[in-house]
């Protein structure tokens, strides 16, 4: 930048240049850094990814670092069409849009319940939130014992009620309503957290207000609280949607995606094909992220598009 | 990006080796593995044996987490190639083989007599006519049972002869009358019922029909194809209900429990019954029974490897160690400690082990011939739809059409015939 006397000696015109300059260069400096971070770490992946998805490739380099991957178009897209894997994992993803969706409601009541001043009521919230705070894996790990056949208390439960255990992990028709149950379980807290911070911020004149004429229960709810809930639950939902398509960690660890792949979604196929024992085909894992993607990019343009709405409305 | 990640890793090799060089001024093998601790603890004093005759060879050992050594071979073979690497014999080493990342070296398996001493090994270690590696230990897969279960059945175990395959068939049924599984396995891990299907296929059929279904020449729907699955269909009400959802550890506990009376398994096995509390008196090991008459005998041995790699720094004191991994010295002393039996036909094992015995029996009499296992003969897409399919059909018997269908659609995909 410029120094001392270049500014004691500078014209009228320069300064105004160097105004402009500030104003209009500025912006663009302090958001250098993190625009080089978001290109070298997450653009160009998603432009590599989707260059490698037209290529049969094997992960492997040849002894002199050269790619051996060979160009097939859209070859990976048509075999994903006539792939009954694929379609599988996506219905199977579209049940757990659908039904972690339950995170909100059963997340609201319980933060409705927690919500009151009782001696002790901190240590209760926490003991409520504690599933989000331990790892996806050890719940994982947990539900998967909690499944097991032989000695699992859920399976011990069936066998006790109707006579006949049921290994919920290894039937084909139960296993992706199994594993959702698992998610939910912290998804639940996650989601209840959220509004317990937007039940602290209900206007509590509204609520005396509403009291006065003669407003309770469920009416109260639907036409007082929630629309004051309303940045909660915009929030809720996308932390459940994101949450319900990145669903990985689940399936890998209480059933790798088995029996027979009736529990596989979309991302866990993908790192099947790419990553798995028995994959390692780089451009078909690299076909299904691109499509996991697009569905992504579905849902994100659509909060985006809400969000600047809301924005330029105000 | 590539080299200069290579150039990176170079570098820091290069620094650890330097000053280890100036420490000890020895000619460095290096040498990535993936051991458990007890074959490791075997792997270390076969080094210090090999470095004590060659006192100016220092082999260097990294070891790698079993499941993470899969991924990371990948990348160090192209990026930081070590002297020598472990992996798995058949279809498992192609994919390195045809990238030109591991070292052809029939050379040494010329010089050193290998071609017989190694003999039964030949044939996986065999692509395009050449030798790429040095198999140094194989295991034995069978059915191991549980005596105590047989009393609690009360029918007669099984003696060193085994049993026919109806008389096993009838077992079950007794066994299933008393509340016992007869057969246990787990598929959350798909690879035991792949050595299940396997043994029926191998009985039913015999090795070379094992061997081109592997490889995608036999269709699906054929009636030999069909035979299998009529056999699999026998013992499918038998199996451990849950076994989707069981890792195979958890199997063994239901063998030494008394709750199931057979698993087909591999002989490192045993070390887990044992730790359960099992030992060589209730613990019974019999081969696979023979299904269609007249079969040779055929068994599953997969065979553990060390390869030369194509970026090897020292690939001359490397193939001084290979030639002395090959060795039956090295490999009794080696499998001794692990439990395991050496490839080499020169090497003894433990006489007073009865499982390492009755496999070293079974396999050198095996006269159809060595089978890796499902998953190492075939390749990894093909072997990974017949594991889903083998699971399903386990799980629902009556698919059989459309698991059979879409197999078949799969192998004409690999396959184009």
């Amino acid at each position: 930048m410029a120094n001392a006397s270049d500014m004691a000696t500078a014209a009228p015109a320069r300064q105004a240049a160097r105004q402009l300059n500030q104003r209009t260069l500025a912006p663009w400096l302090f958001l250098a850094p993190g625009m080089f971070m978001f290109a070298l770490y997450v653009l160009w992946p998603i432009a590599q990814s989707i260059t490698l998805s037209f290529y049969d490739w094997d992960g492997l380099y040849n002894q002199d670092g050269a790619f051996t991957g060979t160009f097939v178009g859209m070859g990976n897209y048509a075999e994903l069409m006539a792939d009954p894997a694929f379609e599988t994992s996506l219905w199977n993803n579209l049940k757990w849009l659908i039904l972690y969706m339950a995170a909100l409601p059963i997340g609201l009541l319980i933060a409705i319940f927690l919500n009151q001043t009782v001696r002790g009521i901190r240590l209760y919230k926490s003991l409520f939130f504690f599933p989000f705070v331990i790892s996806q894996v050890v719940v994982g790990l947990m539900f998967a014992w909690f499944y097991a056949p032989n000695f699992g208390l859920f399976y011990l439960l069936t066998e006790w009620m109707t006579g006949k255990g049921t290994a919920v992990l290894a039937d084909p028709d139960l296993v992706t309503y199994g594993i959702i149950a698992a998610g939910l379980w912290p998804q639940v807290a996650y989601v209840m957290i959220l509004y317990l911070t937007g039940l602290n911020n209900v206007a509590p004149d509204q609520i005396e207000a509403a009291r006065l004429d003669g407003a309770k229960g469920w009416r109260m709810l639907w036409y007082v609280v929630l629309p004051q809930l309303r940045p909660a639950t915009f929030i809720a939902v996308i932390v459940t949607v994101i949450g319900a398509l990145r669903s990985f960690d689940l399936v890998s660890i209480m059933t790798k995606g088995g029996p027979f792949g009736e529990s596989r979604v979309l991302s866990y196929y993908m790192f099947e094909k790419a990553l798995g024992e028995y994959g390692f085909r780089m451009g078909y894992g690299a076909a299904i992220a691109v499509v996991l993607f697009a569905i992504m990019m579905i849902f994100i343009s659509g909060f985006i598009w809400k969000m600047w709405r809301d924005e330029t409305e105000r | 990006m590539v080299h200069r990640k290579t150039g990176a890793l170079a570098l820091m090799a290069a620094l650890l080796m330097s000053t280890s060089a100036i420490a000890q001024d020895k000619r460095v093998v290096t040498w990535n593995a993936d051991y458990d601790p007890i074959p490791l603890a075997a792997a270390e004093a076969m080094i210090a044996d090999f470095e004590a005759a060659n006192p100016e060879i220092d082999v260097q050992i990294t070891n790698f987490d079993h499941e993470a050594y899969k991924n990371a071979i990948r990348n160090f073979l192209t990026a930081d190639p070590p002297d020598l690497a472990n992996w798995y014999a058949a279809n498992r080493m192609r994919p390195f083989v045809e990238a030109g990342l591991f070292a052809d070296i029939s050379d040494l398996w010329a010089s050193e007599g290998l071609t017989d001493a190694l003999a039964s090994s030949l044939p996986s270690m065999t692509i395009d006519g050449k030798q790429w590696g040095i198999p140094y230990t194989y295991y034995q897969w069978g059915i191991y049972f549980n005596r105590d279960a047989y009393a609690a059945a009360g029918i007669e175990a099984p003696g060193e002869a085994g049993v026919t395959w109806e008389q096993f068939l009838a077992n079950c049924e007794t066994f299933k009358a008393a509340g016992i599984d007869c057969l246990t396995t787990s598929s959350l891990e798909q690879w035991p019922v792949a050595g299940v299907f396997d043994y029926l296929s191998l009985r039913t059929n015999g090795y070379q029909f094992h061997s081109d279904l592997a490889a995608g020449k036999i269709s699906w729907t054929s009636p030999e194809a069909r035979a299998v699955f009529a056999e699999f269909a026998k013992l499918q009400p038998y199996v451990s209900e849950g076994h989707a959802a069981i890792k195979w550890q958890d199997a063994a506990a239901l063998l030494v429990q008394g709750k199931a009376a057979h698993f087909v398994m591999g002989n490192f096995a045993v070390g887990v019954f044992k730790e359960g509390g099992m030992t060589n008196d209730n613990l019974g090991f019999m081969v696979f029974p023979e299904i269609t008459a007249g079969v040779a005998r055929a068994e599953e041995a997969p065979t553990d490897t060390t390869h030369l790699t194509s970026g090897a720094k020292n690939p001359d004191d490397a193939k001084k160690f290979l030639a002395y991994m090959a060795s039956a010295e090295a490999q009794t002393k080696w499998n001794a400690a692990v439990g395991q039996l050496p490839t080499n036909k020169n090497a003894s094992v433990d006489a007073a082990d009865p499982f390492l015995s009755a496999g070293f029996e079974a396999l050198s009499t095996a006269t159809g011939g060595i089978a890796q296992f499902w998953d190492r003969d075939a390749d990894a897409e093909y072997a990974k739809a017949g594991m889903d399919a083998f699971q399903q059909f386990l799980v629902q018997p009556d698919q059989l059409e459309a698991i059979l269908e879409r197999l078949e659609q799969t192998r004409l995909r690999l396959y184009p015939q």
